[in-house]
């Protein structure tokens, strides 16, 4: 059952990627290009997710618990730290350039164009050195 | 030019949000795709007990499955343009995966998830990688002229 109910909402999140348009790589671009050819659609697929999630999470989190774990995993962080605005400052620059993050990049997969094949495993280069780094650098800390 | 969809981008970004809260409602979870994707590459994927590991290879199974399950329900084939320049595809996964995991958290954990909880960290994360995305585009596209 975890299982399903995991691939399900992954189904969701992905199709809402799909139908939003947040998928096409052109539309995530020209909602970058502020002074190019301008498409606001994607200010549309950030308000719709935030608004459902902010009272979503109003009503899940009133709850004792969630259905197959004993507590909710919040991240309990509140310092704003040189990890946090390097790492949020490179994935602007990377979205900017290919016009992926990691969601529609999932999504792209399947469709296997020649940038997503390229775009992809790269991905996960870049990811699994930005867990190492930090992991490593305070292991020998 | 791309067409300015504000309904089904609405639409498309309910259901992000409606995917979000079902996984805090089931497992409690954040649905941050950087970092769930990352957690099951090794080593990390080893160090997590088996009903942990599956939910996660799971959501990640469906995200991928989706434009599939699209196509077949709508009748018609997901829209999008990728780049065909393979180094510049390669540079910017590595930039894009780097940054993301590194700043523990993207669009979908920090900008759909934490600023809905109305996390600091992620309101400023969003700031961040909003402006210098802007700026990149601004840069490629009307500086060098791509």
């Amino acid at each position: 059952m975890k299982t399903i109910f995991g691939f399900l909402c992954g189904l969701i999140f992905g199709t809402g990627l799909v139908i939003s348009g947040m998928s096409d790589p052109a539309k995530v671009l020209n909602f970058l290009d502020l002074f190019g050819t301008w498409d606001p659609s994607l200010a549309f697929v950030m308000g719709g997710a935030v608004v459902v999630t902010f009272f979503g999470y109003r009503v899940v989190l009133g709850r004792p618990s969630p259905v197959f774990s004993e507590v909710f995993h919040l991240p309990q962080r509140t310092d704003i730290d040189g990890q946090l605005l390097t790492g949020a400052g490179l994935f602007g620059v990377g979205w900017g350039l290919g016009g992926f993050c990691p969601g529609p990049a999932l999504t792209a997969l399947p469709l296997l164009s020649t940038g997503i094949l390229a775009f992809f495993p790269a991905l996960l280069i870049g990811m699994w050195a930005g867990k190492m780094g930090p992991t490593f650098l305070s292991a020998r800390a | 030019m791309t067409e300015f969809t504000p309904i089904a981008s609405l639409f498309g970004g309910a259901l992000i949000g409606l995917a979000a809260v079902l996984l805090m409602a089931i497992h409690g979870r954040i649905a941050g795709i950087s970092g769930i994707s990352v957690s099951v590459l090794p080593p990390w994927a080893g160090q997590m007990a088996r009903g942990e590991i599956g939910w996660r290879l799971a959501f990640i199974a469906g995200v991928i499955a989706a434009p599939l399950a699209y196509h077949l329900v709508a009748g018609q084939a997901v829209q999008q343009t990728v780049s065909t320049n393979v180094s510049l595809m390669v540079i910017a996964g590595l930039i894009t995966g780097f940054g993301s995991v590194y700043g523990n958290g993207c669009t979908s954990g920090h900008g759909v998830c934490g600023m809905s909880r109305l996390s600091m960290r992620s309101f400023v994360a969003t700031g961040v990688f909003m402006a210098t995305a802007f700026v990149t585009v601004l840069i490629t596209r009307h500086v060098l002229g791509a």
